[in-house]
């Protein structure tokens, strides 16, 4: 899993306590409305997301930058490509 | 005509605070999703899509009411779950800042019962004091707050001694403290103006069988940016916070309920007003009849009462034989038979709560219908005092030794 510090992103969403399927359905949403190159920010406890977030961006081509974890929940950046 | 033939035809509902009566205009919005219009919303097609696009639609109707975006508005199955919602699931989701929530001695059941049960669950739990309108002291909630408070819920307006609580300024002490702020606001939203950005509250529940809507359709209104711990888990809707194929029907009645109420309120207020105050001035008559709650600052249909030496439930059956409907303090109150926890809290004598009665007004009531039950009302109290073992009063008893422990 690939740690990172000091992202930028140019869109975030908070979906802290919400279950599978929120993270998924949250990024097909949200990086329709991006453009290429553009970085999603998703904040989130669901360790599901660990796994699914990663292989999301693999399957529809998308780069999963990485994420930060902070103890109480997890930022993942995904650059939309 | 019969005076029995008049009685038998004759039906006032006084009962709004338990429930109104569907607007006719809210049913016909319902009924194609009753009928042609069932898709689930979640489906890709187009009965699907109507289905969500007249969710989405319902969703900006309710906000409008109360000034809240659309996005800040979650649909529920009730007033009740709304408050399970707002106090569990913020206490859940903050309980790694503190473990100390705050409620008032004048919350309905579905807040009381979430603290108590947030209390066996290794919360701490403040119940706060009234005074003898019914109200909370902002002061009192200040100094109620620790290092550990992360939730305060207070009612707005209170269904059984139909008094509002000075919500704007307990949500300003709140959000001084850095302190999460919840209103119960079934009994006030589409009753009185309303406007959640100018109260300052962070969360607010409502129902929309209290305007004239449909029952099985509320809404909690949660701040734009605030994490909440859902409290259905399951599918999708409403973005994830609160699964269950949608009641469709209900929410769009609800919608449409909560146009109505927006462009009628102050025609609606006027009118209940005129109602209410009729009642209080005609009922000034009957000898040891105290109102309950705030005397001015009150819901404009509510007028309450306490009838010294009889019993609500009395009254309750007696006004019925007259086809007047009306209520004792809260429905659970009247079916355990005891005295309201409020109006103890209030400090009412224990053996005069139990003669509570609450008339609560609305669109569909008249002035002949209000001079109608003060014809009936005094007729039926003097009856009952008659057949009373205290009508001559509490004998040796002294009234303040009934009160009830707190």
């Amino acid at each position: 899993m690939k740690f990172v510090e000091n992202i930028k992103s140019d869109l975030t969403t908070d979906i802290v306590y919400l279950m599978c399927p929120m993270h998924l359905l949250q990024l097909e949403e949200l990086t329709k409305g991006l453009e290429n190159g553009q970085i999603l920010e998703i904040v989130t406890d669901y360790d599901g997301a660990l796994e699914d977030i990663p292989a999301w961006c693999a399957r529809t081509g998308n780069e999963f930058i990485g994420l930060k974890d902070l103890g109480d929940y997890y930022k993942f950046y995904v650059k939309k490509r | 005509m019969s005076k029995r033939d008049k009685t038998e035809m004759k039906r006032c509902y006084f009962d709004h605070v338990a429930t109104n009566p569907l607007h006719p205009d809210v049913f016909d919005s319902m009924v194609p999703y009753l009928k042609e219009d069932f898709g689930n919303p979640l489906s890709i097609y187009e009965l699907g899509v109507r289905a969500r696009d007249a969710i989405e639609k319902s969703r900006e109707q309710v906000a409008s009411l109360i000034n809240a975006k659309p996005r800040e508005i979650i649909f529920t199955s009730s007033g009740a779950e709304a408050n399970n919602f707002a106090l569990r699931g913020i206490a859940l989701a903050k309980q790694n800042e503190g473990k100390h929530v705050v409620v008032s001695r004048a919350e309905h059941h579905s807040i009381q019962n979430s603290a108590r049960f947030l209390e066996r669950n290794g919360f701490a739990v403040t119940f706060l004091p009234i005074d003898k309108y019914g109200i909370v002291d902002p002061e009192r909630v200040r100094k109620s707050i620790i290092k550990e408070t992360t939730i305060i819920s207070i009612i707005h307006g209170s269904s059984e001694v139909g008094t509002i609580e000075p919500i704007k300024e307990i949500a300003r002490i709140a959000k001084e403290r850095g302190v999460i702020f919840h209103t119960d606001s079934v009994a006030t939203t589409g009753n009185i103006p309303l406007n959640v950005k100018e109260l300052g509250v962070d969360l607010l529940s409502l129902a929309a069988h209290q305007f004239y809507g449909p029952k099985g359709a509320g809404a909690l209104y949660v701040r734009e940016g605030l994490r909440i711990v859902p409290l259905i888990y399951g599918g999708i809707q409403e973005g994830g916070k609160r699964a269950g194929t949608e009641n469709v029907p209900a929410i769009v009645g609800m919608g449409k309920a909560a146009e109505l109420a927006k462009a009628e309120l102050l025609c609606r207020m006027e009118h209940a007003k005129k109602l209410r105050d009729r009642v209080i001035e005609g009922l000034k008559g009957i000898e040891n009849i105290y109102l309950t709650g705030h005397p001015v600052g009150r819901l404009p249909g509510h007028a309450s009462f306490c009838v010294e030496y009889i019993e609500g439930e009395a009254m309750l059956l007696f006004l019925a034989t007259k086809g007047i409907y009306a209520a004792s303090g809260s429905a659970c109150t009247s079916k355990a038979l005891k005295a309201s926890p409020v109006l103890l809290s209030m400090g009412i004598p224990a053996a005069l709560a139990q003669g509570s009665i609450v008339l609560s007004l609305g669109i569909d009531n008249t002035e002949e219908d209000i001079e109608y039950f003060l014809e009936e009302f005094p007729q039926i109290v003097r009856r009952l005092r008659e057949i009373s073992p205290y009508a001559r009063g509490w004998g040796d008893r002294k009234l303040e030794e009934c009160i009830a422990k707190r």
